[in-house]
């Protein structure tokens, strides 16, 4: 694969990131390690819970206590960003690695303009006179489609809509040219009318300005038309990682296999849906073995023993670069494992 | 199968439904202006089928689904279940038709009492209507439970305690505990995870065969109610736009609004990265909805007309009908 | 919870701990430092004021002259800190009318928690149920109820009370009535904000679609889960209750001589500050350490139920 000549632009090697609550440790992002390189869009897909808010906030430096990052490294441009004080963190944080969530309207302060907002991001990390910020806000509300840019930088978050809110978001995001976007699940809470809008956005933006994103959404959908690759978590791990035509061809894992199933899809009637059965494991109290393994229909079918002993490692084909995390693929102590990779 | 035999009977017959909601200005708390929520709703169910109702936020689905079983009073319309209006009864009979009419919620986390066990919360109907003694309360709980896919030692726990997809189950057992006729599903499964999603659908359309149900089926996802839906009520700003049986709606959809929404749906599938069909766009507020075809600031294939001719919802082919001029 | 837990009592349910949200609740003011504190002295308090007639060496409207030999207002004489053996021990001193000063402050532990009790008591059950209605059924009788409480709380809450008391006529019990007249609309207005949010939940609707009256949504479905700021402010409420009580007696409306009232104790010495400043310093402090340990409570409590707190787990 091309991957594998360029270097990387963020990677993240074996984060762990616990949360020390009263109830226990929840373990949210246990050993994850992932590459993100220049100009891609990576997406990272699970349930809620799986952890790939954790890795994203971990990335940006934003867990609070209880949570702590416990190991792990993130390097970002031959920096870990792990190893920096706050001041150096909010440099790179706006700058270099930005960030635009869910819900964009509680994202926005309210008793402050859209425009003074946007300008504020100038002005927090260069010496910029007030004029020039505020046409650089007006233009970067132009770049993002909002239609009469220069009334609107007058106005209040609560006047504008779901869709326009993102948009700012996105203008806020990309008004210092970052080299990285994070992306948590940015139209989750959009309609799929405006979802269709924000999505073609984002892409167009980031072949204008070879930004790469990290993706984090439970939709298939949008993985499959946005990301160039998938990664894809479950309980605090990454457990199939690969580029995304491979991945909806032919899904490795298990638990992919079974998310995507269980998605109605529209054309196709079915009589009833394929179900993952159970439900996602307590992250304080995991299962011994492979996280899936108490959810997992291949294991009884291929009659696995070691799933509930031993937690399997990510294995690689090294020609298509399709990792996964399964028994079904990785040869053991006393286990043949049923297929090649 | 009986079903079939029974199919044609009207459960729920809905003729122009109107629900505005007054919105209070000035010093002096008067009237200044109305949300208008549902704008003339027409539909009916039929005994055994599912019928869904799918839209945007703030098109008016969910105060379709909450005015029609009376949870909300209705501006104007009328609501006939069993061929008889529920809002001309009065509240004793109401108490009684409520036993055949019930509702599952939207959000898995408040829909439950946090301080009763989750026995005491399925336990409540059968309370309210002073059915059996204790005992066969009791017994009728587990027995809901069980037909849900809860355990007995559920009874006493907490709804904190669970996940949000066993306390859709726990919703959907206190609904059904009456042994309803008719049930209207809010949303039931956009919470819930996609997994756990597959798992309530199964088994929603599982409980319908068994027990005979009728349902509206209320969602934004098109995927959800294409697989769940006999028929399907498009809805866009208070108004019902297109409605006719699922085959028909999915192959030849023929309201704009209503394909577009169908191509906006991003599909598992990256070989099909397909050219969508994007409005250009927000809802507009139902506050000031634009005149003629409410559709027309968004629509591609708007004329003139349109911006002042309402269209009327006509069949455009049998059982196929749309409110468009130009379908 | 029990009452209807036991309704569910299936042969399945044997051995499971209960997790309702009130043990929750419990564990997590239990990690409170100030609840805990305020617990703590309140506990001294409700152990003081039981045993009033055990711990104190006297009774407290015993009047001294010709039974030992001591002097109105005389200093406090404690044996431990060297006051000779011969002299009767009194641990305060005497007061003004040559009465054990620590008997009178023990006793009047038993008058204030009572102050504090019956008039926040009083005043929550009839907040409550004005709050709850207004909140519950909105319209005109929310206006009418909230408008007419608005006017009770135009007025400073103390002045209030002392016009009452000046109408009613001086003594401990008008002056309890006037502190809980004076203290509804506060409890009143937590009530109904509180009823307001919980109204538009989905239980209350499913309660609603499953064919409950009004009696059953409200008092089954609503109110337990609308009472958590309630005990907050209850807490907190009591506190002020003991100082407004305090202060009424002080200027001579509420509790009568011989009452041993902490406040009306004040009060009655308080020219006698420089000469006697125990029978001024001992009722203060009691008042104050009093208000203190409800203080502490609501302010753990708060920390403990405060929904706001809450959902940031």
């Amino acid at each position: 694969m091309m991957e594998n000549t360029k270097p990387s632009l963020l990677e993240v090697q074996n984060l762990v990131t616990y949360y020390y609550t009263d109830e226990g440790v929840v373990k949210a992002v246990d050993g994850v390690d992932f590459k993100v390189y220049p100009g891609e869009i990576i997406g990272l897909v699970g349930e809620s819970g799986c952890g790939k808010s954790v890795t994203s906030l971990s990335i940006m430096g934003l867990i609070e206590s209880p949570g702590k990052i416990v190991n792990g490294k993130i390097n970002f441009l031959e920096r870990n960003l792990l190893e920096l004080g706050e001041s150096e963190m909010q440099n790179v944080r706006g700058a270099q690695i930005s960030m635009i969530f869910q819900q964009p309207q509680s994202s926005l302060n309210p008793v402050f303009t859209i425009g003074s907002q946007i300008e504020e991001v100038f002005q927090i990390h260069g010496k910029i006179s007030k004029n020039e910020a505020a046409d650089k806000a007006i233009e970067l509300l132009k770049l993002v489609g909002i239609p009469d840019a220069v009334k609107k930088t007058h106005a209040y978050p609560h006047e504008m809509s779901g869709g326009q809110a993102q948009r700012v978001m996105i203008a806020m995001a990309l008004a210092l040219s970052p080299k990285l976007l994070i992306a948590d699940e940015p139209t989750t809470a959009l309609d799929v009318t405006i979802q269709a809008q924000i999505l073609n956005l984002l892409a167009d933006l980031r072949r204008k300005f070879n930004t790469s994103v990290i993706l984090i959404t439970h939709d298939l959908g949008v993985i499959a038309e946005m990301a160039d690759r998938v990664a894809i978590m479950y309980a605090g791990k990454i457990i199939e990682q690969s580029d995304v035509q491979s991945l909806f061809d032919h899904p490795k894992h298990p638990y992919t296999r079974g998310l995507i199933a269980s998605v109605p899809v529209m054309g196709e009637i079915k009589e009833s849906l394929d179900t993952i059965p159970g439900n996602v494991p307590n992250l304080i109290d995991l299962p011994i073995g492979c996280r899936f393994s108490t959810r997992c229909n291949a294991r009884e079918e291929y009659q696995l023993e070691i799933c509930n002993k031993q937690e399997p490692e990510l294995q690689r084909n090294q020609k298509s670069g399709h990792e996964v995390r399964c028994w079904l693929y990785q040869d053991g102590e006393g286990h043949t494992a049923p297929f090649k990779l | 199968m009986i079903a079939e035999v029974i199919t044609k009977r009207n459960i729920i017959e809905v003729k122009n439904l109107v629900k505005y909601y007054p919105v209070l200005g000035g010093v002096l708390k008067r009237v200044v202006a109305h949300v208008r929520a549902v704008d003339g709703v027409s539909f009916n169910i039929n005994q055994g089928e599912t019928l869904g109702l799918v839209g945007e936020s703030g098109c008016g689905k969910s105060t379709v689904a909450h005015t029609m079983i009376r949870l909300l009073k209705k501006t104007s319309g009328t609501v006939e279940f069993d061929g008889k209006d529920i809002f001309s009864i009065k509240s004793d009979e109401l108490k009684q038709m409520r036993q055949n009419m019930q509702i599952v919620f939207q959000d898995p986390y408040a829909s439950l009492d946090p301080r009763l066990p989750i026995g005491d919360s399925i336990a409540e109907g059968l309370k309210i209507h002073h059915l059996g003694t204790k005992q066969q309360q009791f017994e009728q709980v587990l027995a809901i439970m069980k037909k849900v896919g809860l355990e007995d030692y559920h009874a006493v726990r907490y709804p904190h305690e669970f996940s949000g997809g066993q306390r859709q189950r726990i919703g959907i057992a206190r609904a059904l505990v009456l042994n309803p006729k008719f049930l209207v599903l809010d949303e039931p499964v956009s919470a819930l995870d996609v997994s756990v999603q597959a798992q309530v659908l199964n088994l929603l359309k599982q409980l319908q065969q068994e027990m005979g149900l009728t349902y509206l089926f209320v969602a934004h996802n098109l995927g959800v109610v294409e697989h769940i839906s006999d028929r399907v009520a498009v809805m866009y700003l208070g108004k019902i736009v297109e409605i006719t049986s699922r085959e028909q709606l999915f192959l030849k959809p023929m309201h704009p609004y209503t394909q577009a929404l169908m191509s906006a749906i991003p599909v598992a599938n990256p070989k099909l990265k397909k050219e969508r069909l994007i409005l250009p766009g927000d809802v507009p507020s139902p506050l000031n909805p634009p005149s003629g075809c409410r559709f027309h600031p968004r629509c591609p294939i708007a004329r003139e007309d349109c911006k002042q001719v309402e269209p009327e919802l006509r069949d455009i082919l049998p059982g196929h009908q749309a409110a468009c001029h130009y379908a | 919870m029990t009452a209807n837990s036991s309704t569910i009592n299936g042969n399945a349910v044997k051995d499971y701990r209960s997790n309702s949200l009130w043990r929750l609740t419990l564990r997590r003011i239990l990690r409170q430092r100030s609840a805990i504190i305020g617990m703590v002295i309140l506990g001294f308090l409700l152990v003081v004021a039981i045993f009033a007639d055990v711990i104190a060496p006297y009774s407290p409207y015993q009047v001294l002259i010709g039974v030992e030999d001591v002097n109105k207002r005389q200093a406090p004489c404690i044996h431990l800190l060297g006051c000779p053996a011969d002299q009767p021990q009194h641990i305060m001193g005497i007061d003004g009318n040559v009465r054990d000063e620590f008997s009178r402050i023990i006793h009047g532990t038993r008058v204030s928690l009572f102050v504090g009790f019956s008039t926040v008591g009083v005043a929550i059950i009839i907040g409550t149920l004005l709050g709850a209605i207004a909140g519950y059924a909105g319209g005109w009788l929310d206006n009418l109820i909230m408008r007419f409480l608005d006017v009770l709380l135009a007025f400073p809450s103390l002045l209030l009370a002392i016009t009452i008391v000046s109408v009613l006529g001086k003594g401990l019990q008008n002056a309890l009535l006037a502190i809980a007249i004076v203290s509804i609309p506060s409890y009143a207005r937590v009530v109904r904000a509180s009823v307001l949010s919980v109204k538009e939940t989905a239980y209350v609707s499913a309660s609603r679609a499953l064919g409950g009256n009004h009696a059953h949504i409200l008092f089954g479905r609503i109110l337990p889960n609308a009472i958590a700021p309630l005990i907050v402010r209850g807490t907190l409420g009591i506190g002020t209750a003991i100082l407004d009580a305090a202060a009424l007696s002080f200027i001579g409306l509420g509790a009568q001589p011989p009452l041993a009232e902490w406040g009306q104790m004040l009060g009655s010495e308080r020219n006698q500050v420089f000469t006697a400043p125990h029978l001024v310093f001992y009722p203060g402090i009691a008042i104050m350490l009093t208000v203190l340990s409800f203080n502490l409570l609501g302010d753990g409590l708060r920390d403990a139920i405060d929904p706001r707190l809450r959902s940031a787990e």
